[in-house]
C-alpha cells in the first residue's frame, strides 16, 4: 500500500517541488494511518485531523531544506503526535490520553509491513465510521475521501464541485456530528454488519466512479480499488464485497485503453483490447469466482466480466449480458440500468428489440434530457439503417454532454454516418 | 451515553402486516439490561399546558395544538454505549414501525 520510496540514504536538501511531491506521496499513505492512530488514542476526530494536517504543513516547510527523512510516515506521525500532546496539555484534558500518546513510539507504531492487523483494523474502523448511515451521503463521501484516503480538502472540493471553504465547513460539521450524535469508532458486528455494508460499498463505488469519470481524478479510482481489496481481505464471508472488487477491477482494467493517441475517448468496441490490464482482469475473475450470492454488485460484476473476457467486441456474449440486466432491473431498477438493458437487448436481439426496451424505459420520464439515452437511440437507429436520423441524434446528444472528450466521440460517430 | 428517545407519531406508518413487537417485553428487556432508565406514555396534547415568563409576568395557556399530525406521544431515557446501541434499542420499539423515534443525546457540557 505504501507509495513512498524510503530507500534513499542520508537526507539531502531537495527542491521545493520535489519536497512537495514527497509530502504528497507520503501524506497519501500516512495521513489515514496517523488520523486513525490519533483517533484511537484520543477519541477526538477534529484533533486527529488537525494534527495530521499540521504535520504535512511542517513537512512542506522543512523537507526542502532538511531533505526527505528516511521514514517519512514515522516522521509525520511524530510531528502529529507531538502537536496533539501540545494541544491536549493546553486544554488540560484527561491524563490517560496524554500518557498513551507519550508512550506511542512512532518507529514501533509504523511497521515496515503496513498490512499489519492493527493498521488494517484501524482503516476499517475509519471506513465504517465515515460511512455511518447517520451521516448524510455527501458527508460520507467527503469524509471517506478526506479521512480514509487522505485526499486534501481542496481536491475534494474541486472534485465535488463546491468551494474549498464550503467543503471545510462540511467536513467540520461531519466530525462534530460524529462526536455529538455518538457515532461509534467501531466496525459493527453480527446482523448490523450486513445492514451497514451496502452503505459502505455504495460510498466506495461512488468514489470509484468519480475517479473513473472521463474528467475525474484517476487516483480516486485507484484508492477505491485498494479499499475494496482491503475490505475483501477483512470480510471474506461477504459475497457482495468480492463482487464489488471484481466489478471495479474489470472497469479499471480499461483505464489506459479508453483514449486514443489524441486523448479522445474510445467506446468499448473501438478500444485496443491488448491494452487492457489483463492482470486486473484475472484478479477480477478470481474475485468473481468467490461471489456466491445474487446481489446487485454480483450481477454488475458478471456483466463487466462478459465484456472484459470477450476476445473482440463482435464476440461479446450479449444474450448473457441482456439476461443479467433483466435480473439487475428486477432487484435494483434505475434509469441507468434501464438504459444499459436497452443497449444489451439491442446487441443480443437486434436494434428493434433494443428500441422496444428503450421506449419502455423512457416512458417513465426518468431519462428525460439524458444525453446518453439520445446516444443509445442514435446507435440503435444507425443499426436499423437510418443514417441521417442517427447522425442528427448523435449531434443532439453531443450538444448536451458536459465532457469535451465525450462530445468529440459523439461527433465522430455522426461524421462517420454522414461524411 | 444518555439519549432522550422521543416517541412520535408519523404520517406514513409501516404497512407490514406482521405483528408488532410487544411494548411490555421491550420495556422488560431493556430495563433488565440497564439500557432504559425510565420512560412513559404522555397524555394527549389536549392535556398540555404552556408556561412562559415575560417581563416578570407569568403566562399560562393551553396547548400547543399546532402540527397535530406528528406529535410526541411518549419518551424513554436510554443509557447506551453509543449511537449504534441506541439504534438497536430503538428499532425493536413498536413505534419504530407505527410512528418514528428521535434519538437526542445529552449535550456534552464539558466541551
Amino acid at each position: 500500500m505504501s507509495r513512498t520510496d524510503t530507500t534513499t540514504g542520508a537526507p539531502d536538501s531537495v527542491g521545493a517541488a520535489a519536497a512537495a511531491q514527497a509530502v504528497a506521496a507520503a501524506g497519501a499513505d500516512a495521513y489515514p494511518r496517523i488520523v486513525a492512530t490519533l483517533i484511537r488514542l484520543t477519541g477526538d476526530w477534529a484533533l486527529a485531523e488537525d494534527c495530521a494536517q499540521e504535520a504535512l504543513a511542517v513537512a512542506l516547510e522543512r523537507w526542502p531544506g532538511d531533505g526527505v527523512p528516511g521514514n517519512p510516515g514515522g516522521w509525520l506521525l511524530t510531528v502529529a503526535r507531538n502537536r496533539a500532546i501540545d494541544v491536549l496539555r493546553r486544554t488540560a484534558v484527561e491524563r490517560r490520553k496524554l500518557h498513551e500518546l507519550a508512550v506511542l513510539a512512532p518507529d514501533d507504531a509504523w511497521p515496515e509491513t503496513p498490512a499489519g492487523r492493527d493498521v488494517v483494523d484501524d482503516r476499517l474502523r475509519l471506513i465504517f465510521t465515515c460511512c455511518h448511515p447517520a451521516l448524510a451521503i455527501e458527508a460520507r463521501v467527503a469524509l471517506t475521501l478526506r479521512t480514509v484516503c487522505g485526499v486534501p480538502t481542496a481536491d475534494i472540493a474541486r472534485l465535488l464541485l463546491v468551494s474549498e471553504s464550503t467543503m471545510t465547513r462540511r467536513l467540520t460539521r461531519a466530525r462534530t456530528r460524529i462526536a455529538q450524535a455518538g457515532i461509534p469508532y467501531r466496525v459493527p458486528s453480527g446482523p448490523a454488519l450486513a445492514e451497514r455494508l451496502p452503505g459502505v460499498l455504495a460510498v466506495l463505488y461512488l468514489l470509484f466512479t468519480r475517479g473513473y469519470a472521463v474528467d475525474g481524478e484517476p487516483a480516486f479510482a485507484d484508492e477505491a480499488v485498494r479499499l475494496a481489496r482491503l475490505l475483501e481481505v477483512l470480510m471474506p464471508e461477504q459475497s457482495e464485497v468480492a463482487a464489488l472488487l471484481a466489478l471495479l477491477l474489470f472497469q479499471h482494467s480499461r483505464r489506459d485503453a479508453r483514449r486514443d493517441a489524441a486523448g479522445d475517448l474510445l467506446t468499448l468496441e473501438r478500444q485496443d483490447r491488448a491494452r487492457w490490464d489483463h492482470a486486473a482482469i484475472a484478479e477480477g475473475q478470481a474475485a468473481l469466482a468467490r461471489v456466491r450470492d445474487d446481489g446487485p454488485y454480483a450481477w454488475q460484476a458478471r456483466i463487466a466480466a462478459c465484456h472484459a473476457t470477450a476476445p473482440s467486441a463482435d464476440d461479446t456474449d450479449w444474450p448473457t449480458i441482456a439476461r443479467a440486466y433483466d435480473a439487475l432491473a428486477d432487484i435494483r431498477a434505475s434509469p441507468v440500468v434501464a438504459l444499459n438493458r436497452a443497449v444489451a437487448h439491442g446487441y443480443a436481439y437486434g436494434p428493434y428489440a433494443g428500441l422496444g426496451v428503450l421506449d419502455a424505459a423512457q416512458a417513465g420520464g426518468g431519462l428525460d434530457g439524458n444525453p446518453l439515452a439520445v446516444a443509445v437511440r442514435a446507435d440503435l437507429v444507425a443499426r436499423q439503417g437510418d443514417r441521417p436520423r442517427a447522425a442528427a441524434l448523435f449531434r443532439e446528444a453531443a450538444a448536451a454532454v458536459d465532457s469535451a472528450a465525450e462530445r468529440s466521440a459523439l461527433l465522430d460517430r455522426a461524421d462517420e454516418l454522414i461524411p | 451515553m444518555k439519549f432522550m428517545m422521543f416517541v412520535c407519531t408519523d404520517t406514513a406508518p409501516d404497512t407490514d402486516p406482521t405483528e408488532l413487537p410487544d411494548i411490555h417485553k421491550w420495556v422488560a428487556e431493556n430495563d433488565s439490561r440497564g439500557r432504559r432508565l425510565t420512560g412513559n406514555v404522555l397524555a394527549p396534547t389536549s392535556a398540555a399546558t404552556m408556561v412562559r415568563v415575560r417581563d416578570g409576568e407569568l403566562l399560562v395557556s393551553e396547548g400547543p395544538f399546532a402540527e397535530t399530525t406528528e406529535v410526541i406521544v411518549g419518551f424513554d431515557l436510554l443509557d447506551c454505549a453509543d449511537l449504534d446501541e441506541a439504534i438497536e434499542v430503538a428499532r425493536t420499539h413498536p413505534m419504530a414501525r407505527e410512528g418514528r423515534l428521535e434519538l437526542r443525546p445529552y449535550a456534552d457540557l464539558s466541551a
